[in-house]
């Protein structure tokens, strides 16, 4: 039976805004992936696309499983993650809302795909579940991958636990797809921390959804041959080497990256802003994103505790990057730690390169391989920061 | 609404490129083959006119007889790939997909089943047209698998036995010991069986051939598309040569195309018994339409 022959669930449509501020919740304590999944069967989405890949496959078996249960009208299990990432895009230029997520190593044999996606304009979202880049192999969570997303064009965002997992992936279809954005939104989390472990999530019933995808409000129409205006004008500079080809790639591109900017106003209306601020008037900040938040928050209450002037920035949106917000808070700032679950430290270099002071950002401490972040290594850079001793024992 | 969706307001017709309104008054569009086909090329405005390919380019001919063949133009959308022949087919008045490398058929298996879904009762050909290199080389896994899953769309393969585009290097279609670039030795292994590999993974059409016969070539076209609606993937292994890479003289591309049909492009058409029993219907029924269309003028004129 086709996928769209097949009884589908009643659902009762609302706006994004009433979805997430002020549709009655259930509290419920289930995994990250879990929490994606059930996202996803709220945003009434289309067309789903899975390949595997630990951890991320997790994910796509739940998205399977509500596909079959009529939430989702079309799903397949691709070739390997690059025929995903096309296939999403072939799906996108018939105007339909699209899902796929990945983890490390997929999102790297998929990003020539994916960092095309902005510039073909295709309003997607990507989950992506953190994991090692081989070599040597290792499964586990890691971030690094995002380094390599940071320029794609797509917006960015980083869930610190499974309820920002459930918030951001249904706010990420409503920024993709507004008009003046329309390009992909990518959802992190760390791989096993999040997706595989269980937390508390307020969800409101899955009898709501989102409001079919319009097709229609589109700064570039579905090729459907029914959208106008029709694509009967027969010329395709972009496909020669000549001075209308270079033009026309780089306002798109520069067009793109406004987009990427004008996400940011919808960061705030549907996600409360780009970063979370603790205590403002600390002389130091730590300041992450992801799991790395989580174990950020976990120090900063220790802080609390021991009366040190300490306090807390979570950076929510990575791409577009918040620059002016963390500038303003942390101007008197006297250090920043910045711990991350990678060795390059991406998030402390956009940081750095944020603020006018780069000098006070302590680079670190960074666990990667998959490694837990012990709060005592936030800790002892707090204590350092700080003129104290430390007596680190972990 | 795609006829409807092409033909503008009568008040607005006066404001539109001129080349759009003819495309719309004497265009292909909601025209039968017999009103606007092969048959009559030259004597209606063509999908494709203008495009920057080289003298004698056969791959440019063989195009235009793609785009003059469509059954139905206006709910027709292409896809393709880096390659020679993106440049003539994105300046077609047909839509054009043109993506990374190689992926055009898992582009076109999402496409199309976003069509199924959107549009149930509607009718949306998806035609993937790319090269040997695109086909075969760098979007082999990618070809491979939407046939594998049975997606119903039409590949065509436009194979000149070189990356033309880049330069003239060896793709696995170039046969066996041509020397290119990238092959200075000549090639090594012998050309890749395309249509073998096509049945294998579950094509329910396939033809490979030199496409010298104007009437046949778009036949077979028309042929694909119609069992790819129906039944499963259809692919068209077409020779389209290089005369700029394998020096054949602009006047002799002819006679090369001939050559070939003769040799490595001898005419090869499989079918199921399901896509045979689509081409049976539609060619009966396009048979009657036209013979209907026939005595209603003749019966006009008298």
């Amino acid at each position: 039976m086709s996928a769209i022959e097949r009884p589908q669930p009643k659902k009762t449509y609302a706006d994004i805004n009433y979805l997430l501020k002020e549709a009655p919740r259930k509290q419920h304590f289930i995994t990250g992936a879990q929490a994606m999944a059930e996202a996803v069967k709220r945003a009434n989405v289309d067309m789903a696309i899975a390949y595997p890949i630990t951890p991320q496959s997790e994910v796509m078996h739940l998205v399977g499983d509500i596909y079959a249960q009529g939430h989702i009208k079309e799903y397949y299990r691709a070739e390997e993650e690059l025929g995903t990432m096309s296939a999403i895009a072939g799906a996108a230029r018939a105007g339909v809302r699209l899902f796929t997520a990945t983890s490390g190593p997929g999102l790297l044999r998929g990003l020539e795909a994916i960092v095309s996606w902005s510039g073909h304009r295709v309003p997607a979202v990507l989950g992506i579940l953190t994991r090692v880049i081989n070599a040597p192999l290792s499964i586990q969570p890691d971030n690094i991958e995002m380094a390599y997303m940071l320029y794609s064009g797509a917006v960015m965002l980083h869930a610190e636990n499974q309820q920002d997992t459930f918030d951001m992936t249904l706010a990420a279809f409503a920024i993709t797809e507004k008009v003046d954005v329309y390009i992909p939104v990518a959802v992190a989390t760390e791989g096993f921390f999040v997706t595989h472990a269980k937390g508390y999530v307020d969800m409101f019933d899955e009898e709501y959804a989102l409001p079919a995808f319009d097709s229609v409000a589109a700064p570039v129409p579905a090729m459907d041959n029914e959208t106008p205006p029709a694509r009967i004008q027969r010329d395709a500079p972009v496909q020669k080497s000549n001075f209308m080809s270079y033009l026309i790639h780089a306002v798109w591109q520069q067009e793109i990256w406004d987009s990427n900017r004008r996400a940011m106003k919808y960061i705030y209306e549907y996600l409360g802003g780009p970063i979370e601020v603790q205590n403002p008037e600390a002389d130091v900040f730590v300041v992450a994103s992801g799991c790395a938040a989580a174990q950020a928050r976990e120090a900063h209450r220790y802080a609390q505790e021991e009366g040190l002037s300490v306090g807390l920035i979570k950076v929510r949106a990575i791409r577009p990057f918040p620059k002016d917000e963390i500038r303003d808070a942390v101007k008197n700032a006297k250090a920043l730690i910045v711990p991350e679950h990678n060795y390059v430290g991406w998030l402390c270099a956009e940081i750095k390169a944020a603020i006018p002071n780069g000098g006070i950002v302590v680079e670190g401490p960074r666990v990667y391989g998959g490694m837990t972040l012990p709060v005592e290594l936030i800790m002892k850079e707090i204590y350092t920061s700080l003129g104290l001793e430390y007596d680190l024992k972990l | 609404m795609s006829l409807k969706y092409i033909t503008p307001a009568e008040r607005f017709k006066r404001y539109l490129p001129k080349d759009y309104v003819e495309l719309v008054d004497y265009g292909p569009f909601g025209k039968t083959q017999d009103e606007a086909g092969p048959g009559n090329m030259g004597q209606f405005k063509e999908l494709v006119e203008e495009h920057p390919m080289c003298s004698g380019c056969w791959m440019a001919y063989y195009i235009r007889l793609i785009f003059a063949s469509l059954p139905c133009p206006e709910e027709t959308v292409t896809l393709g790939t880096a390659g020679c022949g993106r440049l003539a087919i994105s300046q077609a008045a047909v839509p054009f997909i043109y993506g990374n490398y190689g992926d055009q058929n898992a582009m076109a298996s999402g496409l199309s089943r976003a069509f199924r879904i959107r549009f149930p009762d509607k009718t949306k050909d998806v035609i993937t047209i790319a090269g040997d290199g695109g086909t075969m080389d760098i979007g082999f896994s990618m070809t491979m698998h939407s046939w594998i899953r049975g997606e119903k769309f039409t590949t065509i393969m436009l194979d000149n036995e070189v990356y033309g585009n880049t330069g003239g290097q060896e793709s696995g279609m170039s046969p066996k010991g041509a020397i290119l670039k990238m092959a200075p030795l000549g090639k090594q292994g012998e050309k890749m069986p395309a249509t073998a590999l096509a049945q294998a993974a579950g094509c329910v059409y396939t033809v490979r051939m030199s496409p010298t016969n104007i009437k046949k070539a778009a036949k077979i076209i028309r042929r694909a598309i119609f069992v790819a609606r129906e039944v499963g993937p259809t692919f068209i292994h077409a020779y389209t040569s290089c005369n700029i890479e394998y020096s054949i003289p602009t006047e002799d591309v002819f006679a090369d195309a001939k050559e070939k049909e003769k040799t490595r492009f001898q005419f090869e058409e499989y079918m199921t018994d399901a896509a045979k029993e689509v081409i049976e219907r539609v060619e009966a029924e396009e048979k009657a339409a036209s013979k209907a269309r026939k005595a209603a003028s003749k019966a006009e004129a008298v």
